[in-house]
């Protein structure tokens, strides 16, 4: 009976009552959209910077981290590459000799990584051929061949088939340079990479730096994401001598932003859960003081305090148990739709998102637990915002209350 | 023995006194009230405004604390009850009629009835049954699933008096009951109540200036001040005996 009359009794004041359920809705739905937003573009960031850029790990000399010289190229490369291979974790890996040095061309010279890639298993590891936007990737078998970032070719006003010098240290320290033709260009989400990476073949670049055959980096995707943590323990207590690093410590940015996850989401939903508890309790200290009498002579004839603190109770909860489904869902089709067709922000936001390493469309997702926690909090939020009037009604003085006009 | 603990005696006050704390000037609303009621009675306190009736009725009815004194409804000396023990003693044995009916405007004639027994937790059998019952009684089986919105009146104070009854009170208290009601619905509310008092023998005690309502009542204490000034029996009233 208390539930069928809490019931009845939110329907009332319609007008009064959609406002609150429409609050609570457009709350939710906002709150749950906003959320998914947020997860959809580090999602998209961390598939990107493991898909294309870092990969799961990458091993290391122990001192190149610190010093990018030549000299520290991994040692017994090889045999490290071939004992992987045959590991069942991994599913693709490729060597990589590195280098900074500059580049120059007629009109400028600028710093630059130079990056030196197995091609074939480089486009495997990181299809970094799609990212060609002129020109042709790179083949294993071509000479002097270089892949440079759009925007760096503009800084140095180069083109296709443009040659442009490259100059740096070789592992004795010796400044050697080499003659390059432009054979593609790229295009980059992050600016970062398309503003200092220039990709030669390793055989260009170890031939170069006079290290036939060495590599400095060795970067590996896994077959499973979540055997990162456990893979590189392995590793470490493996090869003790070599720098064996996961995504997270390469990339500390993007580790502290999954960490943040759910600080973010804590955050975004107590702004917007008490903004919506405002609204219950003003809406439910209404109803009350509205009713006054009535509940004045509830407790005459013998409703006592917990009944009525139930009754106001279930009514608040009904006004949210209305309202969060309808937001939910809401959210959900929302979600879904724009998971699937993406929210393309790249006539205003294109520059900004890519200083980030971002895409300018997104493609928001909000995994069904984050659902499930949103209904829960609304639901403490409704328990919690019930209590005010409550207590307002159940301090009553039914003979004050039963007199009031 | 006591007064009180008389097998028919379902009110019995003592020394009752009700002072209105206001500042400088307190009001003593009930004054040194010492009162009888038997089961059966057709009780009426009349006086002029301000006179305590409705505190005296509040008092009687456990709404209010006394300031001093005693009040007994039955053997339970319900002045020293505590706020929660008032209100489930309330629930079981006193009914309420109001001057503004006071009927939950969400629920129906037969809701409204159903909702003091639901509160007592009776099963769903009995109170279907007492509700036919009480509806009959008032002559309002064919409103049963009418709201108070629905209702003259008149109707919506008779079905007050269902719902005072239908929680099997020991008394009924009655304040302004026909306040709010012409003279001919007053009068078929005061025919029911007459009825169900003679022949329910329940034990009717009203707050009123209504002089239909005294020219009905048997026993009419009038109230001056706080103090009873008379206390008038006009009639053999149908007092139960065992």
């Amino acid at each position: 009976m208390l539930f069928i009359i809490a019931w009845k009794n939110i329907w009332r004041n319609k007008t009064r009552s959609l406002v609150v359920i429409i609050s609570v809705m457009l709350g939710l739905w906002m709150g749950a959209f906003l959320l998914s937003y947020i997860f959809g573009m580090i999602d998209q960031r961390l598939k990107d910077a493991i898909g294309n850029e870092i990969s799961h790990l990458q091993i290391h000399h122990p001192k190149h981290s610190d010093d990018h010289d030549p000299q520290y190229f991994i040692p017994k490369s090889r045999q490290l590459i071939a004992d992987l291979e045959k590991n069942d974790s991994v599913k693709i890996l490729s060597g990589r000799v590195l280098v900074d040095g500059m580049v120059a061309s007629p009109a400028k010279s600028l710093g630059a990584r130079i990056i030196g890639i197995n091609v074939k298993k480089e486009d495997q590891l990181t299809q970094f051929a799609k990212n060609i936007v002129e020109g042709e990737f790179l083949k294993d078998s071509d000479k002097n061949k270089i892949i440079i970032g759009r925007k760096l070719a503009d800084k140095l006003k180069v083109k296709l088939r443009n040659k442009v010098v490259l100059t740096f240290q070789d592992h004795e320290a010796n400044i050697v340079a080499g003659a390059f033709r432009i054979k593609g260009i790229f295009k980059s989400y992050n600016s970062t990479l398309e503003n200092n990476n220039l990709y030669v073949t390793a055989s260009d670049l170890s031939n170069l730096l006079d290290i036939s055959g060495e590599i400095h980096e060795i970067a590996i995707l896994l077959n499973e994401a979540d055997h990162v943590d456990p893979f590189v323990s392995q590793l470490r207590a493996d090869y003790e001598s070599l720098s064996i690093e996961g995504w997270k410590e390469l990339a500390p940015e993007l580790g502290l932003m999954i960490e943040s996850l759910d600080q973010y989401m804590i955050i975004f939903l107590t702004i917007i859960l008490l903004a919506i508890s405002f609204g219950i309790v003003n809406t439910m200290l209404m109803a009350v003081l509205e009713r006054v009498r009535e509940i004045g002579m509830l407790m005459a004839i013998g409703m006592n305090s917990i009944r009525l603190f139930m009754m106001i109770f279930l009514e608040t909860l009904l006004l949210v148990l209305v309202a969060s489904p309808i937001g939910l869902l809401l959210a959900h089709f929302t979600i879904s739709y724009l998971g699937e067709h993406g929210m393309d922000l790249s006539g205003i936001y294109q520059e900004g998102y890519a200083s980030y390493g971002f895409k300018p469309i997104i493609y928001p997702k909000l995994e069904t637990v984050y659902y499930l926690r949103i209904m829960v909090l609304v639901m403490i939020t409704a328990v919690l915002a019930s209590i005010y009037p409550a207590i307002s009604a159940i301090r009553l003085d039914p003979v004050k209350a039963i007199r009031k006009i | 023995m006591d007064s009180h603990n008389h097998e028919n005696c379902v009110i019995h006050t003592e020394d009752l006194t009700k002072i209105y704390d206001g500042g400088a000037f307190p009001v003593r609303a009930v004054n040194d009230v010492h009162l009888h009621i038997e089961k059966g009675e057709f009780t009426t306190l009349v006086g002029p405004s301000g006179s305590g009736k409705t505190t005296l009725l509040n008092l009687i009815g456990g709404l209010d604390q006394p300031t001093q004194g005693k009040v007994w409804v039955k053997d339970v000396d319900i002045s020293t009850l505590s706020k929660s023990q008032l209100i489930d003693f309330r629930l079981h044995n006193i009914g309420f009629v109001f001057q503004a009916y006071n009927l939950i405007p969400v629920l129906t004639a037969r809701e409204n009835i159903e909702f003091v027994m639901l509160l007592q937790k009776r099963s769903k059998a009995e109170r279907k049954k007492r509700v036919f019952q009480l509806l009959r009684e008032i002559g309002m089986e064919d409103k049963i699933n009418h709201r108070p919105a629905q209702l003259s009146g008149g109707q919506q104070q008779r079905v007050a008096v269902a719902r005072a009854l239908a929680s099997k009170p020991q008394f009924v208290l009655a304040d302004e009951p026909t306040a709010n009601l012409d003279s001919k619905t007053a009068k078929n509310l005061l025919d029911t109540m007459v009825k169900l008092n003679e022949e329910e023998h329940i034990t009717f005690i009203f707050s009123t200036h209504d002089q239909r309502v005294m020219d009905r009542a048997r026993r009419v204490i009038t109230l001056v001040d706080g103090a009873i000034a008379s206390d008038e029996l006009k009639e053999e009233q149908h007092i139960i005996i065992g």
